[in-house]
């Protein structure tokens, strides 16, 4: 047997096993915030699930080269694959927790079972004093290698996804050549042979379409440092802090970003601001982030705003947060201020008061029990809600990404019984975005602009209702609640997108 | 005999729910709280228990409607619309609605029976006028057929499927169909959209809402001599996935398979509520209570005081002026009487020819031809909607494989973007063997336990994890809940003859005799009886049908 390919194998092995605790401790961290906790617990989780495995290890009695394999291949399968599917739960589940300490767990027992396992194979080939210092020796080296290569090289250069990929890769490889090198201690080496290669294959594709899970979760998700990070009834709420500024996610859906808001909260309020007969009554529909308040504010006639934002958590943190509230000029504590955690469309239908100007900012029409708000059904409500010659204005999704979803709005609003004029501004965080004004009929101009702008001016404003060809009206069905056909437009639409 | 839990469920919903069902079975868990809520035995039995006393003081009024349904009320309500003062219904239940009625609880409104209305192709008929009544007409489109508000349209998602774990939208199992399968479902479309289309010489519908207004020509009353599953035979429909929608549409409407119902019922089914481009204009009208809904706005369009309810009435007896009516009160006992100068009796032939003197002494030779199916209906409250794999939760949620029809969700029409709260769910079975007097024994056999099992049975294999959210659960067991529309029962003569007035006095009104259970046969007929009581009372009012 060529000792130094062993030697090579149990540097290797150490490396690996390091790197996805690692990996592991840096995306709890990444992903939940607060590092010390999270890096303690799983490295902790980690030492104990490797305890667990060094004691099970006595249990394996016949096979050991053949169970030593299968553990490499194991190791590589989850811990090559432990990054890309610890985002994927945080991301489509509320389970990450479970995830997380699960993949601690059972990652942590079989690289456990590794050393021991290799000592007992090699126990025929040297003395046991050797044995016990060279393999042990190597695996402190391996382990340093790791925790060196980790910050300085791994994760700046392939970011986490591709580095566990890597290791997995590494992991599948020593695997691979044990068939060799144990060949006449193993049974039926082919087999493994096969699965090896196969393991191997499928790592490889990861790593290479993990350029493209990495830049969409790291890059477009949270290219920069989780700072908070919630789950509501309702939403996981995650909050990031980069060069540029922060932003808010909800379920993984960008909600804006610190650095270019303005450009879409500016076209949001103003123009429906400047074209209400009075602005006395505002009414803001989600919202929650208080971004859509602070353009309100401007206007010293506004005597209250009401803000309907069904989730408690994302108004808490808007008023509480300190760069939140800074951020939204404290709109959420100004003296006109009253927020209501409500259904909107309930609180359209069980109240009468009526409002001079009407912010409609929802998420876009992603679901069912969201498609609900943008029908006739709702916008009939809404008509009742808005004083004779109050202005309403409706966040409708991209007209670029999903154009014949824009046009179905502009089409439901005008079934509603709206006069509707459509504009749309660039936000460079999300693209074109499109918007709809609506009114009963249609309005004047009936105050200035409010001083401070930094992205709306008269003339840019008129610029803004100009659609370029490709983003040009076109034939839409009404979306009503009985047909929610803007729903099937949206998940079409941007499905060529994604 | 004792069944065990599995022979239980294989009973009653089929040996495919039972080997889904009793896999999944998990720890067992604290019974829910509920009840059997029906007095469906008691009351029966006070009929036919041997002769009943009479009042001696006697209650006079111009008009008495016996039962409080769909089809009693609507012949107050006709009345009423004609200005006659002195109209009284009694109804034997606590509450009005019949086989319509709704309940509810602090979670919502859910129904006990009927739970939706297909919207009226056209904008005539006592239907629409009720609606307009209630504001639920929104107007008139520009081909003149009505157009209704939209949040009483089924919302959307309003139907999807469950098969062998997954939801799929729509109520056709679309996954796995085969070219030949699916080409079969457009063949009976296509003979769907004919028959809606079809016109005889006089103009009138193939298949008309309410029945009464359909040709009867025989090119298509000769469907009514064979059954639904017979004519798919013969027209070479071989699908199973085709079979089981019709069966569904036979089971669902009228509590019975399509080997036991009319093959002009079956297509009735499909042609009558559309226009014959395929498509039902408007779709679907609901509430979260269900038709309980219109049998409110019926109720209360009546002056206070006309409606008695726990009135049992059991002998109805024809005179020279009019007609004595006894009763009893049904919850202290005592006897009522009163002497009207006309009587509605808006209750089923099985009930009318026990409480008919003259039939008592001689029984009607129609009787035999009605045959009841007897239907189970639960309302199951939850914490929370139930999780579900595939296309979410709609208004209406069946079993592929199961012989519930599944659950109607009530919360489905509330107006509200939140859906997570908590809900009722209405769980409906329809016993549609063959003899329908052992499904009616065994319906009243089960006991809550029993029904317990059973709907979490049936709910458990689409909802791991549902035992948990139940917080409720109360079940109603209609021993007559529809009358069958069996092989010529529709077209032939016991139908037609059960429909006369006996005498100038007494005139009737029920669902059962257009030959389907539906709101609009019952209020067709409600009306017509008013109007029949209108002529005997001359009082002059243009017709309403
Ligand atoms: C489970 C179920 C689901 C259904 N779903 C639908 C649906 O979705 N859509 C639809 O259109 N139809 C549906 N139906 C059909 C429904 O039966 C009719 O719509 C309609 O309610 C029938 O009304 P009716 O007045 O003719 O009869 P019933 O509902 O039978 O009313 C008769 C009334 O008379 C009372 N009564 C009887 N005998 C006496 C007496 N001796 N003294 C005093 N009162 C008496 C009864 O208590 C009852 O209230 C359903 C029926 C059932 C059972």
């Amino acid at each position: 047997m060529n000792k130094t390919l062993l030697y090579i194998t149990v540097i290797v092995i150490a490396t690996c096993g390091l790197v996805y605790e690692l990996v592991v401790g840096a995306l709890a961290s990444y992903l939940l915030g607060d590092s010390i906790t999270q890096f303690s617990t799983v490295i902790g989780g980690y030492l104990f699930a490797m305890g667990i495995g060094s004691y099970l290890s006595r249990y394996i009695d016949k096979g050991v080269a053949q169970r030593f394999v299968e553990v490499e291949l194991a190791v590589a399968l989850l811990g090559g694959l432990c990054a890309p599917l610890l985002f994927l739960t945080f991301t489509l589940t509320d389970l990450f927790h479970v995830a997380l300490y699960g993949s601690v767990i059972v990652i942590g027992t079989l690289v456990g079972l590794e050393i021991p396992l290799l000592l007992r194979i090699l126990k025929d080939q040297l003395k046991f004093k050797d044995l016990v210092s060279q393999v042990l020796s190597l695996d402190y080296l391996g382990a340093l290698a790791a925790s060196v290569a980790f910050p300085l090289l791994l994760v700046p250069k392939l970011g986490l996804v591709r580095t566990s990929l890597l290791f997995g890769i590494l992991n599948a490889g020593v695997g691979l050549w044990s068939t060799w090198l144990l060949a006449p201690l193993l049974g039926n080496p082919l087999r493994l042979r096969v699965k090896a290669v196969l393991l191997t294959v499928l790592l490889v594709v990861g790593f290479v379409l993990g350029d493209r899970l990495t830049t969409f979760y790291e890059d477009q998700l949270y290219a920069d440092d989780v700072v908070h990070a919630s789950s509501s009834p309702y939403q996981r709420i995650v909050l990031t802090r980069g060069k540029r500024g922060f932003s808010l996610f909800l379920n993984g859906n960008l909600q804006f970003a610190s650095i270019d808001e303005y450009r879409y909260h500016e076209p949001l309020v103003h123009p429906a601001m400047i074209r209400a007969g009075k602005v006395e009554h505002v009414l803001i529909l989600g919202g929650g982030d208080g971004l859509a308040a602070r353009e309100v504010l401007r206007y010293p006639e506004v005597r209250s705003v009401t803000l309907v934002d069904l989730d408690p958590a994302i108004t808490g943190l808007a008023t509480r947060y300190d760069e939140l509230a800074r951020l939204n000029g404290h709109s959420m504590t100004d003296g006109r201020m009253r927020v209501v955690n409500a259904d909107a469309m309930r609180f359209l239908t069980e109240g009468t008061q009526r409002y001079d100007v009407v912010v409609v900012d929802f998420p876009d029409p992603n679901n069912f029990a969201l498609g609900k708000l943008y029908t006739t059904g709702f916008y009939k409500l809404l008509k009742k809600r808005l004083s004779p010659d109050g202005v309403a204005v409706v966040q409708s999704t991209s007209p670029l990404f999903a154009r014949q979803s824009f046009w179905c709005v502009e089409a439901t609003l005008k079934a509603a019984g709206f006069w509707t004029q459509p504009y749309h501004a660039l936000v460079p965080s999300f693209g074109e975005w499109g918007y709809v004004l609506v009114a009963h009929e249609a309005p004047g101009f009936h105050r200035p602009l409010p001083e401070g702008l930094r992205f709306l001016d008269m003339a840019t404003l008129e610029a803004l209702s100009q659609f370029p060809p490709d983003m040009g009206p076109m034939p839409a069905e009404v979306n009503r609640l009985n047909n929610q056909v803007l729903v099937h437009y949206y998940e079409a639409e941007w499905r060529r997108w994604n | 005999m004792e069944l065990t839990r599995r022979e239980l469920v294989a009973a009653f919903l089929g040996s495919a729910v039972a080997a889904s069902a009793c896999k999944r079975e998990s720890a067992p868990r604290a019974p829910i709280p509920g009840a059997v809520v029906d007095r469906a035995v008691e009351l029966g039995h006070r009929l036919r228990g041997g002769p009943l006393p009479r009042a001696e003081a006697v209650e006079p009024v111009d008009v008495l409607v016996v039962g409080g349904g769909v089809a009693g009320l609507s012949a107050a309500w006709r009345l009423k619309g004609a200005g006659v003062k002195d109209v009284r219904v009694v109804e034997l239940e606590a509450e009005v609605g019949g086989t319509s009625r709704s309940g509810r609880n602090a979670v919502s409104a859910f129904p006990w029976g009927a739970h939706y209305l297909p919207a009226p192709l056209e904008d005539r008929g006592p239907v629409v006028r009720l609606l307009r009544e209630m504001g639920a007409v929104a107007g008139v489109d520009a081909q003149g057929l009505p157009t209704f508000e939209e949040e009483l349209l089924i919302q959307e998602p309003d139907e999807r499927l469950f098969y062998q774990g997954h939801w799929y939208e729509g109520l056709y199992l679309r996954v796995g169909a085969t070219p030949e399968d699916l080409a079969e479902l457009a063949r009976f479309d296509a003979r769907m959209n004919a028959f809606a289309a079809a016109r005889d010489a006089k103009g009138r519908k193939a298949f008309a809402v309410p029945t009464a207004l359909s040709s009867d020509d025989a090119e298509w009353t000769a469907l009514d001599a064979l059954s639904m599953a017979e004519w798919l035979t013969r027209e070479g429909f071989r699908s199973a996935r085709l079979k089981w929608l019709v069966d569904y549409a036979c089971r669902d409407d009228y509590g019975a398979v399509s080997e036991h119902v009319s093959a002009w019922a079956g297509i009735w089914y499909f042609a009558a509520r559309q226009n014959g481009q395929g498509e039902r204009s408007e779709g679907f009208l609901s509430w979260p209570e269900g038709n309980g809904r219109l049998v409110q706005q019926l109720a209360s369009s009546l002056p206070p005081g006309a409606v008695s309810r726990d009135v049992l009435a059991h002998t109805v007896t024809p005179g020279e002026q009019g007609c004595r009516v006894d009763a009893l009160d049904a919850r202290t006992g005592q006897p009522r009487a009163f002497q009207a100068r006309q009587v509605v009796l808006a209750c089923p032939r099985f009930i009318a020819a026990h409480v008919v003197e003259p039939w008592r002494r001689e029984r009607p030779s129609w009787l035999g031809a009605f045959s009841y199916a007897p239907w189970v209906v639960a309302n199951l409250t939850l914490s929370s909607p139930p999780a579900s794999r595939g296309f979410p939760l709609a208004w209406d949620n069946v079993f592929y494989e199961s012989r519930s029809l599944g659950y109607v969700v009530a919360t489905h029409q509330l107006l509200r973007q939140d859906e997570r709260g908590p809900t009722v769910l209405t769980w409906y079975l329809p016993m549609a063997g063959a003899d329908v007097k052992a499904e009616r024994e065994k319906a009243l056999s089960a006991s809550y336990a029993d029904w317990e099992a059973l709907v979490m049975a049936d709910l458990r294999p689409a909802h791991p994890g549902i035992s948990a959210q139940a917080q409720r659960l109360e079940v109603q067991r209609w021993g007559h809940a529809m009358v069958r529309p069996t092989p010529g029962f529709v077209w032939g003569p016991e139908r037609r003859a059960a429909a006369q007035s006996l005498g100038r006095h007494l005139h009737f009104a029920h669902t059962d005799l257009g030959g389907l259970a539906l709101f609009e046969e019952a209020n067709w007929f409600g009306v017509k009886a008013a109007e029949r009581v209108l002529a005997e009372l001359d009082v002059r009012s243009e017709s309403w049908l």
